[in-house]
């Protein structure tokens, strides 16, 4: 099992993810510069939190025009699987690989706790580890989570099955509580919730090493 | 060139005789360039120069240090990671107050900023931020701004950079209305084998410039850093910097790249004063000199003059010295990071530091004088008198009883004359508590009791007497008693848990969740114990063990009595490391005074730096690192002396390290250590009674460590399932933040008859509130009678609430809404913002005088706003009583505007004779 953790010049979850990564497959992910255009061969492909380029303009829009966004597009668009957490989903939005965009906190302060997320669809490969409807806390950390998208996007997203993950007491104002998403051919997710803080007791929990263990079992 | 003045001297904050040495060293009259450079270098910030001479009464060394204090960072042995390799932690505290009193974000993020290259300059990947922070009142205008802000600006930089904000402390005082404190630590982890300092050894090296361009803010804030504070400081503003985090995290990333290399001879940030004193602390420390071009170095506007590339503060910057011909690697790294990199200079051997600009030599000036013969003043100081143990203050009622008899007169007629005298004399609600009347035919009868310490009824007295020597009633009968009621006792009106309540919302004690949720403290996957405990733990990357982590002062205490109130200073870290089970190693600091050429704040000083001294030294728990904050006042008031320490130990096994929260129903809770009742400068009598009274309480230091160390086995044997340090509030506060955070309720007994108040909120230092299951508790109990520490069960967890003796409870719900609730609401509203009202002096006169018109008033305006009066008043009405009750027959007259338009009242009273 191979997998790629994207970094850009202000990452900050790029070592958490990969750690994630490594404890799920045994193997260290490779770690790939935003600079360089190729992607290496790999099962899976990661886009971490962090701040990217800063994100002084709006939130993963210069990364999602970084040079190596180009060979993610097109791995994703040939069906590899492709993860976003926090500033990722943001960079997966601003790409329009998922539809819809995060927006300011409704309440505008940074919020960073952990939240408790329903499981809407366990069907996808990023979910099959869990039954439907069950519960699993991850922490939140950004100060742009607000998702966004008009109601007949909403709509579709909901009837098409692809909101993953919703918040059972959402701290952010997203609309529907969407926490997570899923494109329309099912191999890209982005989600706000960091799964790769909490992989081990010691840390406040392993429901992100459960997350993780399936989504690697899924995509083997 | 500018020819220099007097003025322009005084303007760089020196006097004449530091300029008279200033042309003693240079052999001539400095130009401007020069003349910047040594005010920066000679400004108290950069050197000390009132602190130094008693800094060195602290202990800096032990086996486990491998740095202390004068790089840009202590540093200590923690021990290996999984693979063997030796680790050290790196860590310093720094003040960032001034600038965040003017622009709150940005000073607070700047200083975050700072602290963090403090760190990574000597090859540490910083892994843990702390915050110290004091606010004013929360009734005074600007407090919830300025909270907003510095939380904003501390999330801000902090989150953007990946390092977890974990802990750290906010208090709220009248004292710092108009002297915030943003106190920032960083914590890093490095390899042993490769630290980074900062002597520039070697002649011919290059000089090089990483990171942010050169712009022209900031320059001056040491100097700013240096002086009090006037109406004028918010002119000030352009001194303030602004700070890219981004720009940051990226030239941390590029220096650890390029520290994993040899290339690097020295390496500082350039910080406060920026490039000069980066290039004179690193030639110095070198024994060298450095001959730089200014035009080299990359800037953000046109034509920046030499003096001010020399004083700019721009942030996120560092100045190396390169072994020569590693420029072009070097310049690899920073470039793939998209940072500046430029050669500036290079290092000779003349000892002297030369500035070219334009193809002019502009400054040409020797560096020893400038780092190591900066003034070293021995400030005079006058040490104020130790406190008393204060006596436990008490609250008076008052009762009076009138029986007015006349056999002639009607049951209606007998209602008439009682309710007339009642609406007279009984009907002011502030002062009676309770009236209550009973008639028969030709009888009254008249009960009224006062509101604590309320005047005497001998008003009622007079007037019921006269009805019966007027002739309307036949007999008028009185008679008063006074009832005593010791705080020490009881609360006042108030229950045990009513009190309790209250002071879960206090300010100084309500939840801080508001806070810490604004920063992100879980990111690099490490936090093991997250803000809202005793201290926070993090895990050392590829290691089993962690480092716990804390700030504390209490500067209260240290008010009341600075040698104490430094101790225990020290001692609060120390028990806040141990109760999560960690060992307790070295501390930081930072010293925020007043002036120190005021003999009192300098006695303050001296005081509390010899208290932090008794401590480390008993407690073996060196200083390794810190900084001096001098010149905290506005408008000649200074801050309440505030000596923040950061602590940091390390647990070898971090999973059995334990939390605040953890206890299970069915398991029992046991004090550890002597509980006297200790009131003095007690949060329950301030936040209750408003009495900030007393000696604060002793620390016992070789208790501390023999208890200490107790802690620290129980835990490591694993028989204890949370632990928590016992502080601000008492027992019956860290009973109640356990049971919270647990989230179980909890079944107290008091185990005393007498001062049970005392016992549950006073603040005997030395204690913990440990749990554990039923049999392991008796096993605990033996163990801590072995080692010669008191411990004894007082409550068991499980329930909804929180129950005392059986008899009063409140519900856990509740109590975590309050305590919860308390911050976020204040920060939400603006009310007490809009009422506020500035209120004149004369005003405050009339009122006093129409309640005590003998009274003679001495009035001052603290702050010049109107707003912080300091009263003295000498008046018969306050012979034979307390200190309490004459502070409340003033508060009285005043009628309910303290807290309303009037902000803050220091009151001196005294009795008439």
């Amino acid at each position: 099992m191979k997998t790629a953790v994207i970094v850009f010049p202000a990452s900050n979850c790029d070592r958490d993810i990969a750690v994630a990564l490594e404890q799920a497959t045994g193997t260290k992910p490779a770690m790939v510069w935003h600079g360089d255009t190729d992607l290496p061969d790999a099962d899976f492909y990661a886009l971490p939190g962090g701040f990217s380029y800063g994100d002084y303009l709006r939130a993963g829009a210069m990364a999602a025009k970084s040079p190596i966004m180009q060979a993610v597009i097109d791995k994703a668009k040939a069906g590899a699987p492709v993860i976003g957490v926090c500033n990722g989903f943001q960079v997966l939005c601003e790409t329009g690989l998922l539809p819809g965009a995060l927006m300011r906190n409704a309440g505008l302060d940074f919020v960073c706790r952990t939240v408790t997320l329903k499981i809407e669809n366990n069907q996808s490969i990023f979910t099959r580890g869990f039954e439907k409807g069950a519960y699993v806390n991850f922490p939140v950390a950004h100060h742009d989570g607000n998702y966004y998208a008009d109601d007949e996007t909403l709509d579709r997203l909901e009837g098409e099955g692809r909101v993953a993950l919703r918040y059972v007491d959402n701290p952010n104002g997203s609309a529907r509580d969407i926490a997570g998403l899923i494109n329309d051919s099912g191999n890209v997710m982005g989600l706000m919730p960091h799964p790769e803080r909490v992989i081990s007791p010691l840390l406040g929990g392993t429901d992100g090493a459960a997350f993780f263990k399936g989504l690697i079992e899924a995509v083997s | 060139m500018t020819a220099i003045t007097p003025e322009i001297v005084a303007e760089h904050g020196l006097n004449a005789d530091e300029y008279e040495r200033i042309k003693a060293h240079m052999g001539r009259e400095p130009n401007l360039v020069e003349l910047g450079v040594f005010s920066v270098m000679w400004s108290e910030h950069c050197s000390y120069k009132s602190s130094r001479r008693h800094l060195k009464k602290l202990p800096t060394s032990a086996p486990w240090v491998v740095q202390g204090p004068g790089e840009n960072a202590g540093v200590i042995d923690i021990g290996n990671d999984n693979d063997g390799v030796p680790l050290v932690a790196v860590f310093k505290m720094e003040s960032h107050n001034h600038p965040s009193f003017i622009e709150p974000y940005q000073g607070a993020a700047t200083g975050v900023g700072g602290i963090m290259r403090d760190v990574f300059t000597m090859g540490a990947r910083p892994v843990a931020n702390l915050n110290a922070l004091r606010f004013g009142d929360w009734s005074h205008p600007k407090t919830r701004h300025l909270v907003g802000g510095v939380v904003a600006g501390i999330g801000g930089y902090g989150n953007c950079m990946g390092v977890p904000t974990v802990g750290g402390e906010t208090n709220f005082h009248p004292g710092y209305n108009g002297n915030i404190l943003v106190n920032a630590m960083t914590v890093g982890i490095a390899e042993k084998a490769r630290i980074f300092y900062s002597a520039a050894r070697g002649a011919g090296n290059p000089v090089v410039y990483v990171g942010s361009k050169t712009g022209r803010d900031g320059i001056h804030g040491a100097t700013m850093a240096s002086a009090e504070f006037d109406d004028a400081s918010e002119e000030k503003r352009p001194t303030v910097q602004v700070g890219d985090p981004f720009t940051e995290k990226l030239l941390l990333e590029a220096c650890l790249e390029l520290m994993a290399s040899d290339a690097i001879v020295a390496i500082q940030d350039m910080g406060a004063a920026g490039l000069t004193s980066s290039s004179v602390e690193m030639a110095a420390k070198g024994g060298g000199g450095f001959e730089l071009d200014l035009d080299h170095v990359p800037q953000r506007e046109e034509n920046m003059t030499a003096y001010e590339m020399m004083l700019s503060e721009s942030q996120e910057r560092m100045l190396m010295v390169l072994k020569p011909g590693r420029e072009d690697a070097a310049r690899a790294i920073f470039e793939k990071w998209g940072v500046d990199f430029a050669v500036i200079g290079v290092t000779t051997d003349t000892g002297r530091l030369v500035i070219k600009h334009q193809g002019e030599t502009v400054a040409d000036m020797p560096v020893p004088p400038l780092a190591d013969d900066a003034p070293n003043y021995d400030r005079p100081y006058e040490p104020q008198p130790k406190p008393a143990p204060l006596p436990d203050p008490a609250l008076t009622y008052r009762e009076a009883q009138a029986v007015l008899k006349s056999p002639g007169k009607s049951e209606e007629e007998m209602r008439t004359i009682a309710e007339t005298l009642i609406a007279d004399r009984l009907s002011d609600a502030e002062l009676v508590e309770a009236v209550g009347m009973t008639l028969t035919p030709g009888e009254a009868k008249i009960y009224a009791r006062s509101k604590p310490d309320g005047v005497k009824f001998d008003g009622f007295e007079e007037a019921a007497r006269n009805l019966a020597s007027s002739g309307v009633v036949e007999t008028a009968e009185v008679e008063q008693r006074e009832e005593q009621l010791s705080l020490a006792e009881a609360p006042g009106g108030d229950t045990m848990l009513t009190a309790l309540a209250k002071l879960m919302a206090a300010p100084d004690l309500c939840s801080r969740r508001w806070i810490w949720e604004q920063y992100d403290h879980t990111v690099m996957g490490d936090t093991v114990i997250a803000p809202g405990g005793d201290a926070a733990l993090i895990r050392v990357h590829g290691a089993n063990r962690g480092l716990a982590v804390t700030t504390d002062v209490t500067p209260r205490y240290v008010k009341a009595d600075p040698h104490e109130g430094g101790k225990q200073a020290v001692a609060e870290t120390y028990r806040n490391i141990c109760a999560t089970g960690a060992a307790p190693l070295a501390i930081t600091n930072c010293l925020n005074f007043g002036n120190p050429e005021r003999p009192e704040v300098m006695a303050q000083f001296v005081g509390a730096v010899e208290g932090v001294a008794e401590a480390c030294e008993a407690l073996n728990y060196p200083v390794v690192s810190g900084n001096v904050s001098l010149y905290n006042e506005t408008n000649g008031a200074a801050i309440p002396p505030t000596p923040a320490i950061g602590g940091v130990g390390v647990i070898e096994d971090v999973t059995k390290a334990v939390r605040v929260g953890g206890a299970e129903a069915g398991e029992e809770l046991i004090a550890v250590g002597v509980t006297r009742g200790w009131l003095g400068q007690s949060l329950y009598l301030r936040e209750l009674f408003g009495l900030e009274e007393g000696a604060p309480p002793p620390v016992d230091l070789e208790l501390e460590r023999k208890t200490g160390d107790l802690i620290r086995k129980l835990i490591d044997e694993g028989i204890v399932t949370a632990c928590h340090d016992v502080a601000d509030g008492g027992l019956l506060v860290a009973a109640a933040e356990m049971a919270l955070s647990a989230g179980r309720g909890l079944n107290l007994t008091t185990p005393v008859k007498a001062r049970k108040a005392a016992f549950w909120f006073g603040e005997d230092q030395g204690r913990y509130l440990l749990a554990a299951a039923p049999a392991a508790a008796d096993t605990l109990l033996l163990k801590a009678a072995m080692a010669g520490v008191q411990a004894s069960k007082i409550g068991r967890f499980g329930g909804p609430d929180l129950l005392l003796d059986d008899r009063d409870a409140l519900s856990l719900l509740d109590l975590s809404d309050i305590f919860e609730s308390a911050l976020p609401d204040y920060m939400k509203s603006g009310a007490k913002e809009t009422n506020s009202m500035a209120m004149a002096g004369e005003d405050i006169k009339k009122l006093i005088l129409e309640a005590l018109p003998d009274a003679e008033i001495e009035l001052e305006d603290l702050a010049g706003d109107n707003d912080h009066w300091r009263a003295r008043i000498v008046s018969s009405a306050f012979n034979g009583k307390s200190r309490v009750q004459q502070h409340q027959l003033v508060y009285r007259a005043l009628k309910g505007r303290m807290g309303g338009e009037l902000h803050a009242l220091a009151l001196e009273t005294e009795a008439k004779e």
